[in-house]
């Protein structure tokens, strides 16, 4: 019966294909030919210039600089998230020590509890997780320097945010603490599909919870974790690194262009100085390293998948 | 996808924007009919026959508004509120009852804007401020706004024997021009930046606000014993911290100085009144008069520092009483001063100051009814209305006068002396709205903020902000402006 099997194909793919070609591919292909343009934003007349907004993006220090913090983003927060995501996953259910009468493969006690905690930051917006911590972190009379005081480090009291040496890590450090409760959510719900039986064997063949987690844990949800890798590293190059950096370092990106990113970048050029063409030129520079980025972790995440 | 042909017309953002709101309307098969349809509509040169037609010109309506024709006012809702706008408006409704008026506020001016210029289907006047503002440089270089001459040289609201461009302070119409006669923008709020205290805090250290700048480190040096800072500022934004320098090197070097600033002269930083001035700030740093932390403090946590009398001076603009009035004690005894001077021997008198206008309204080029925009203003520029505004909001108007019989605020009143005080000596520099980017990232936050911060020298600071000023001289891609 493969009679119209095509034409049912068709009929069912033609309405997602083509919103996604109207709505994604379209926007793409036309913010590429505005980058060919001296486009204002603020008017409708333009003209073609070639290539000189390339030519000018490379020579932009600020926007060297942008980059190089977006590849930072990109590199450094899916490890840490993802790795501080799989040892509390792994903590909260697999790493308990067997009680009494409980079952033989079990959490910490009170897992429950920390998933919850966990994943509480998720429920906030980006925005107000940016804000608070833009409260906490004011030297002045922030909570992280009160604290520091109030345990008797007088003299330790970063500007945080004020300083170009620790704005950046501070932008992270917030959405890592922002991000990694999803992530072991996921990564829970990915370890509650593996049987037990592997687990147990495991322990009744000697193995401790490091090997446990590396021999069995972590190679039975390789998928999981790489896509949740390509996931967080597009995050981090888009929408919640700008969040953070504009509304935490507000403004500028930072002192000295410390905490500036492509996506601010972007957004400064286009909304702030009126140069919506260049502002497409970075646009397009970000798409590369994106794709480049997604992949890149699927080459080297490449490997065998395990049935089970 | 669609009709690629609009591109040769150049009206693709307009084309894309449009596309995408009615596709999602009508479904997927009418977007190409749709798509070309709107780029041939906008594509048809200029929208002169959607405009108003002029009405008749009488004594009450010098500029001949048509008194059937709709208009759009487009606010800008950020410290100052709507309401003296909408009172505004009120009186334009009653002049012209048949006239149908769109009054809307937003604190997204450029994001609900920028899709009606692009459209070229622009409201007929706009309040183009705050952190959404459009860049008036590129706006100018369109040719997307009007110019305001008419309403210049029309007879004032109140005085048929007086043009309105008589009835305005100082410099306001000369910041409504770029270069050569044509006035693109009407500054409707007045500022009055300097060096803003509480009276009753220097009291307190039976102190006069200091003249020179050994008086400074003496009234900061005697604060510290007491336990207070003497200066804070709004650490994240230092483009703060110009309110009261640029005057400070303008009175220690004169005008000229400012000028050339202005003018991305080269070596214009590298005057000595500028490395004088650098370095007396710089002191403040090195002598610990600045508050802990300040760096790190955004404009509000350190208005709020200042408020709770943390540090006694903060660099701001005549908004502040108005926007830190929840943080601000009721017995502060909010005072502004022209900025303090190095010595007897500065060019410009001690009270010279920097006040400027604020809130810059625009009538585009593409308005339908320009006429009735700057009618609009024309009304707001009376003196009713100017006294509406200074006693609702705490500011003063771009209407010179305006402040008898009416309750001052002690900011309001203070800044009123200070203008009093200056008398000719009000400068303008105009970095901050000619180059945006420049002013506040560049010169602020990678220059004034990192000295302030001391991870600069003045020395290296001034290297660095000139290197940014020639960069920007050299810059094709933004609009250089010339003092006249």
């Amino acid at each position: 019966m493969q009679h119209g099997k095509y034409r049912f194909i068709v009929g069912f793919l033609a309405l997602p294909l083509g919103l996604y070609a109207l709505f994604v591919v379209w926007p793409f292909i036309q913010s590429i030919y505005y980058s060919f343009t001296d486009w204002t934003g603020l008017s409708p007349e333009f003209k073609m210039v070639g290539f000189d907004n390339y030519s000018r993006m490379l020579d932009d220090d600020i926007f060297w600089k942008s980059l190089q913090h977006s590849l930072l983003f990109a590199l450094l927060l899916p490890v840490v998230t993802i790795g501080l995501a799989l040892f509390f996953a792994f903590m909260i259910n697999v790493g308990g020590r067997k009680r009494r009468n409980g079952p033989v493969i079990t959490g910490v006690r009170g897992s429950g509890f920390y998933k919850i905690v966990y994943f509480f930051p998720q429920v906030l917006s980006i925005a107000i997780v940016a804000l608070l911590f833009a409260f906490a972190y004011n030297p002045d009379s922030g909570a992280i320097n009160s604290l520091l005081r109030g345990v008797g480090l007088d003299d330790v009291q970063p500007l945080w945010l004020g300083d170009p040496d620790l704005a950046l890590w501070a932008v992270m450090g917030v959405l890592v603490w922002s991000t990694v409760g999803f992530f072991v959510v996921l990564f829970s719900a990915g370890m509650a599909s593996i049987p037990a039986e592997m687990y147990e064997a495991a322990l009744l063949d000697g193995a401790n919870r490091v090997t446990t987690f590396f021999r069995v844990t972590l190679p039975l949800l390789w998928d999981t974790v790489q896509s949740g890798w390509v996931y967080v590293g597009i995050l981090a190059l888009g929408a919640e690194s700008f969040a953070v950096v504009q509304i935490m370092t507000t403004g500028p990106g930072g002192p000295d262009y410390s905490t500036t990113v492509m996506v601010l970048y972007v957004y400064q050029k286009a909304f702030r100085d009126g140069q919506a063409a260049y502002a497409t030129t970075i646009g397009v520079a970000l798409l590369v390293v994106t794709l480049a980025f997604a992949a890149v972790v699927m080459r080297l995440g490449r490997r065998e998948r395990l049935e089970y | 996808m669609g009709s690629t042909s609009a591109e040769n017309h150049g009206t693709e953002g307009v084309g894309r924007r449009d596309l995408i709101k009615r596709s999602a309307a009508l479904g997927l098969i009418s977007v190409p009919t749709m798509s070309l349809l709107s780029a041939c509509a906008s594509s048809g040169g200029d929208d002169s026959g959607d405009k108003a037609k002029a009405g008749k010109k009488t004594a009450k309506n010098p500029l001949a508004v048509n008194d059937t024709a709709g208009m759009e006012f487009v606010l800008f809702d950020g410290g100052f509120g709507k309401e003296y706008a909408e009172d505004a408006v009120k009186i334009y409704e009653k002049n012209f009852p048949q006239a149908k008026v769109k009054f809307s506020a937003t604190q997204k001016i450029q994001s609900t804007l920028q899709p009606r210029f692009n459209q070229g289907t622009p409201p007929d006047l706009i309040d183009n401020s705050g952190a959404e503002q459009m860049d008036m440089g590129v706006l100018v270089g369109k040719n997307q706004l009007s110019d305001l001459t008419p309403l210049l040289d029309a007879p004032s609201y109140d005085d048929p024997n007086k043009k309105v461009r008589d009835t305005l302070r100082p410099g306001i119409v000369e910041m409504g021009q770029f270069d050569g006669e044509k006035v693109w923008i009407l500054y409707y709020a007045y500022t009055v930046y300097g060096v803003w205290y509480s009276q009753k805090a220097l009291d307190s250290l039976d102190e006069q606000y200091p003249e020179t700048w050994d008086q400074m480190l003496a009234v900061c040096a005697k604060a510290k014993k007491k336990g207070m800072a003497g200066w804070t500022y709004a650490g994240k934004y230092p483009y703060y911290i110009p309110f009261s320098l640029y005057p400070m090197i303008g009175k220690v070097g004169g005008r000229e100085v400012l000028d050339a600033i202005d003018n991305l002269e080269p070596n214009a930083w590298k005057h000595p009144a500028v490395k004088a001035c650098f370095e007396a700030y710089y002191e403040l740093y090195k002598k610990g008069y600045v508050l802990k932390g300040t760096p790190g403090l955004d404009h509000i946590q350190s208005q709020t520092a200042w408020a709770e009398g943390k540090a006694l001076f903060i660099p701001n603009g005549s908004w502040v009483e108005n926007e830190s009035a929840n943080v601000i004690p009721d017995d502060f005894d909010l005072a502004v001063s022209a900025p303090t001077g190095l010595d007897s021997s500065d060019a410009m008198p001690f009270g010279t100051i920097w006040a400027s206008g604020g809130e810059p309204f625009i009538v585009p080029a593409k308005a339908k009814n320009a006429a009735g925009g700057m009618e609009q203003l024309r009304i707001m520029l009376s003196e009713a209305s100017s006294k509406n505004f200074t006693g609702k909001v705490k500011s003063l108007t771009a209407y010179n006068g305006g402040t008898d019989g009416i309750p001052l605020t002690p900011g309001l009143k203070s800044g009123v002396a200070a203008l009093d005080k200056a008398g000719e000596n009000v400068v303008n520099p105009r970095l901050q709205d000619w180059y945006v980017q420049l002013q506040k990232e560049k010169i602020g936050v990678s220059g004034l903020g990192e000295m302030m911060a001391g991870r600069l020298t003045p020395a290296e600071a001034i290297k660095k902000i000139q290197g940014f000023a020639d960069e920007a001289a050299k810059d094709d891609s933004i609009k250089h402006y010339k003092h006249q």
